[in-house]
């Protein structure tokens, strides 16, 4: 197979079958794989999505943000307008997820690393997890949000008066006078762009190594047929 | 054989698998392009460009209200539209009110008051909570309670003849006491008793690092609340200057770093602190040379005609680096309870110097570098310019003549750099960053701009020590301030006369008038001064008014932890931070409360005792928004708190009444505010 670009073209891989590849080849999926890692383990200190309310008295807004391991912004005071709701605190939401997510993140990380030394199609079932993963987190929270707006505590002081709702996990929304946008932020950004890196990734990781695997194959089957014969 | 396996692998490879990858692929950038930034957008507001479009019936609505073009730029300079915030804040004494107001400038809204020696049931100040410790701690004696002050010259602290923004001081000229007010919080935190004084006036005003806040003082009166009668005033009665050291730490004045020098009973008046080269020297006016005792009901003189007798004063002059060694070194006496200068010692180690200033003067004004005093004649239509080099070179030459108490006084040929006539009775002097030099004539009810000589000379187009412009003001001005005024760079652009009548100014609101304030644009050169804007001041009488950057000032939007105790400004240990931890606990007959605050509930909501029980009651607010403030009124019981986001208060009294009684939340903090309550039981 023949790349456009090489580092150095008196540098050669030698299949089995004896046929010649770039070097280059063989660097880009690695890369790709670990830079994926980076931006997935990166994504951890930044917000993968917030909550902003506005209302007039507000006028700065209040705004929650919600990171994999950690709530940040307003809290103390969405959960003391949530109490007039009878809402659970916003931090019983997803207790187990943010204690996981730390130990998880590194885990997919060391996957994809892993994927750079797995020469065939399995590397793709390291990854998968990855691809997975900012689509789990955005399935989680919407599930998060569906039991706020379904634990409404009847005997708070407007408990009575509300009816379950599910707070949109994208988009504009409204609850008593305040205003709500909830948007994703650049954490997750970072968890898409990994799954994009992946992709790309293994698109070169399948590029370099299938005909390694078939040469393999080829000089097998043609062991075997010489056998036979 | 060969080649059939080779195409399954491959379909097994690339077909399928490809597929999916670049299907996956086109979905994520279609997503990255498409709907990511969809969701970002956040909605565009309309913006109107500032300084276009003047509304046609601009010009309409002027000629209805017969608005002249000098009311319209008047109007334009001193619109603050909402939300926008004023770029220097006015802080002013309020007189008789006790306390002192925060007005910003040019808009001349009132920000708030400080409680400073009056009880302020909208602070819970003096109520039950922290502010009454602080009140105790200034009252004369115990048997006698003050509940009022006198307050007159708020004194910004300063680094370097800077204003920083940190604490401010006042004086109570009544009782002789003085307050530091913490600008993080804009609350009192400490009420000064002076010893050996009744009263005082030219006070406060501070070195140019604060290293002392100093007191001058008034009336003379014998010396530590002694008895003598009248016709002993020229042995007995002294004044006495205090020199309060303040900690910037701990923000508090320290008495035992503090002295007070000896004066003789000539009624010392205005002082201020020498700075730039006349750093470590401070200067007070005086009128009552004289001696003058009344006694209107004997067929004396009158004080009015007593103390205005001679021709001359003396314009006190202090070397206090001086007087701080002399202190440092011992030579004092310990008078009720403070380190005293005594008048001899003072004459004796050059700590004190007269210089003659014109019949009953008044303000001892010094000018940015530290280079000139500046003093008003009040019954002389002249300003006189002292300077500092040449009192330094009479100094150095020596041989005066004494007063009656032995004190040198260098003649006024050998220490007057300029005379400057203004008009009828000048006052006060503020500057600006021109040159120019600004002073409230309160007879000819005007603020008179003059061209300052020497260094200043060449930073305005007029001669030095001319008068440029008079421009009346409404009326009878007594302080003029300046924004930045007295400090070692002042900023220019305003100047407010304090003006003590009003008269006509205002709607008629029976015959206890407000005050006016009058905000003055001085940006222009030349006799270009405007008058800008009438505020009214309806509840309290101001003195004078220090104008402070408004970025120079950094207070907390919220008390910056829960639990916070704004006397000692840190965290109390007995705060509770949680609802879980409020509770009632009894010990013997001392029950001790621990209750949280926030919106719209206290915990607990129930509180009972028995009669005669005594009281420990902490509360915390558990706010952490801006603006979240939550009173405590307890009825029949004289108690009113205001618990500021994360405030802690303890209130401490014995259960002398049985019955029912409530405790509620006197702010209105939100729409269940009228169930912010709880039942305080007190079993007969
Ligand atoms: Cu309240």
């Amino acid at each position: 197979m023949k790349t456009g670009w090489t580092l150095d073209r008196d540098v050669q891989v030698v299949l089995p079958d004896g046929s010649t590849h770039s070097l280059t080849d063989y660097l880009v999926p690695s890369a790709l794989l670990m830079l994926a890692a980076l931006l997935l383990i990166s994504s951890i200190f930044l917000p993968y999505w917030s909550l902003t309310l506005k209302a007039p008295q507000y006028p700065k807004g209040l705004k929650v943000s919600v990171y994999v391991n950690h709530l940040d912004g307003d809290v103390r005071e969405v959960d003391a307008l949530n109490h007039y709701l009878g809402m659970p605190p916003l931090d019983e939401g997803g207790r187990l997820e943010r204690s996981m997510s730390m130990v998880a993140i590194v885990a997919l990380g060391l996957l994809l690393v892993a994927g750079v030394f797995v020469h065939n199609q399995w590397a793709a079932i390291l990854a998968l997890p990855v691809v997975a993963f900012p689509l789990i987190f955005l399935a989680d929270l919407g599930l998060i949000l569906y039991r706020y707006g379904h634990s409404i505590d009847p005997k708070s002081a407007l408990g009575g008066a509300i009816q379950p709702f599910t707070p949109p996990l994208f988009g504009e929304g409204k609850i008593g006078q305040f205003g709500s946008v909830a948007r994703p932020e650049l954490g997750l950004g970072l968890a898409f762009a990994a799954v994009i890196v992946v992709l790309m990734g293994l698109w070169y990781h399948r590029a370099a190594y299938k005909p390694l695997v078939d040469a393999r194959k080829r000089v097998r089957n043609l062991a075997a047929v010489q056998q036979v014969a | 054989m060969s080649v059939a396996t080779e195409k399954r692998t491959g379909e097994h490879w690339s077909d399928r698998y490809a597929g999916l990858l670049a299907v996956g692929f086109t979905t994520l950038v279609i997503f990255a392009l498409v709907v990511w930034p969809g969701i970002w957008r956040s909605a565009g507001s309309s913006v109107q460009k500032p300084g276009v479009g003047l509304p046609a019936d601009a010009a309409t609505l002027a000629g209805e209200r017969g608005l002249t073009s000098d009311d319209i730029y008047a109007a334009l300079k001193t619109y603050m539209p909402t939300g926008q915030l004023d770029p220097y804040i006015m802080i002013a004494s309020g007189g008789q009110s006790g306390q002192m107001l925060v007005i910003g400038i040019p808009s001349m809204r009132i920000l708030r008051l400080i409680a400073v020696f009056t009880p302020e049931p909208w602070q819970g100040y003096g109520f039950g909570g922290e502010g009454d410790k602080v009140l105790k701690a200034g009252f004369v004696n115990d048997k006698q309670p003050l509940t009022w002050g006198d307050t007159h010259h708020p004194g910004l602290s300063e680094t370097k003849g800077e204003y920083d923004g940190q604490f401010v001081f006042i004086n109570d000229k009544a009782n002789a006491r003085i307050a530091v007010i913490d600008l993080r919080d804009f609350e009192t935190k400490q009420i000064i008793k002076t010893p050996n004084a009744i009263n005082d006036h030219g006070g406060t005003f501070v070195t140019p690092n604060t290293e002392y806040v100093v007191e001058g003082p008034q009336y003379a009166a014998p010396i530590g609340y002694g008895y003598a009668p009248l016709d002993q005033y020229k042995d007995k009665y002294r004044g006495l200057i205090t020199f309060w050291a303040f900690d910037r730490v701990q923000g508090r004045i320290d008495p035992a770093r503090s002295f007070q020098i000896e004066l003789p009973p000539y009624w010392q008046d205005l002082c201020d602190a020498g700075k730039g080269v006349s750093e470590g020297w401070a200067f007070c006016n005086s009128f009552n040379t004289e001696l003058a005792t009344g006694g209107i009901e004997l067929g004396n003189p009158p004080f009015e005609a007593g103390t205005t007798k001679n021709d001359t004063d003396f314009l006190h002059i202090f070397n206090w680096k001086k007087a701080e060694e002399v202190f440092k070194a011992g030579k004092v006496e310990k008078i009720g309870g403070i380190a005293v200068i005594r008048l001899q010692t003072a004459i004796d180690e050059g700590i004190l110097y007269f210089t003659p200033e014109p019949k009953s003067p008044h303000g001892a004004d010094v000018t940015p570098g530290g280079e000139y005093v500046v003093v008003g004649g009040k019954l002389d239509p002249h300003v006189t310019i002292y300077s500092y080099q040449k009192i330094q070179d009479a100094l150095k030459a020596g041989g005066f003549d004494k007063d009656a108490y032995g004190v040198p006084i260098i003649p006024l040929d050998k220490t007057m750099e300029a005379q400057v006539e203004l008009g009828l009775g000048p006052l006060h002097t503020v500057y600006d960053d021109k040159g120019y030099a600004y002073t409230s004539l309160f007879l000819d009810s005007a603020v008179a701009r003059w061209a300052l000589g020497g260094p200043y000379a060449s930073k305005h187009p007029e001669p030095g020590w001319t008068l440029v412009q008079k421009l009346p003001v409404h009326y009878n001005i007594g302080h003029i301030a300046a924004a930045e005024g007295d400090t070692a760079s002042p900023d220019g652009q305003y100047v407010v006369a304090l003006n003590k009548w009003s008269i006509d100014r205002f709607a008629n609101v029976g015959p206890l008038l407000p005050q006016n304030f009058q905000l003055v644009d001085i940006a222009k050169t030349g006799d270009q001064m405007k008058l800008l804007y009438d505020m009214p001041i309806g509840m309290a009488e101001p003195h004078y008014a220090q104008i402070i950057k408004a970025d120079k000032l950094k207070a907390f939007e919220v008390y910056p932890e829960v639990g916070w105790d704004p006397g000692k400004m840190a965290v109390d240990p007995k705060a509770v931070t949680a609802p879980e931890n409020a509770r009632v606990e009894r010990k013997g007959n001392t029950v001790e409360v621990w209750m949280t605050v926030v919106r719209s509930h206290f915990t607990p909501e129930r509180v009972e005792i028995n009669k005669g029980d005594h009281v420990i009651w902490h509360l915390t607010n558990l706010e952490r928004t801006r603006d979240a403030t939550h009173g405590f009124a307890l009825s029949g019981y004289n108690i009113n708190l205001s618990l500021e986001p994360g405030e802690n208060q303890t209130i401490e009294f014995d259960a002398t009444q049985s019955g029912v009684f409530t405790y509620y939340c006197t702010e209105f903090c939100s729409a269940l505010h009228l169930e912010m309550v709880g039942y305080f039981l007190v079993k007969p």
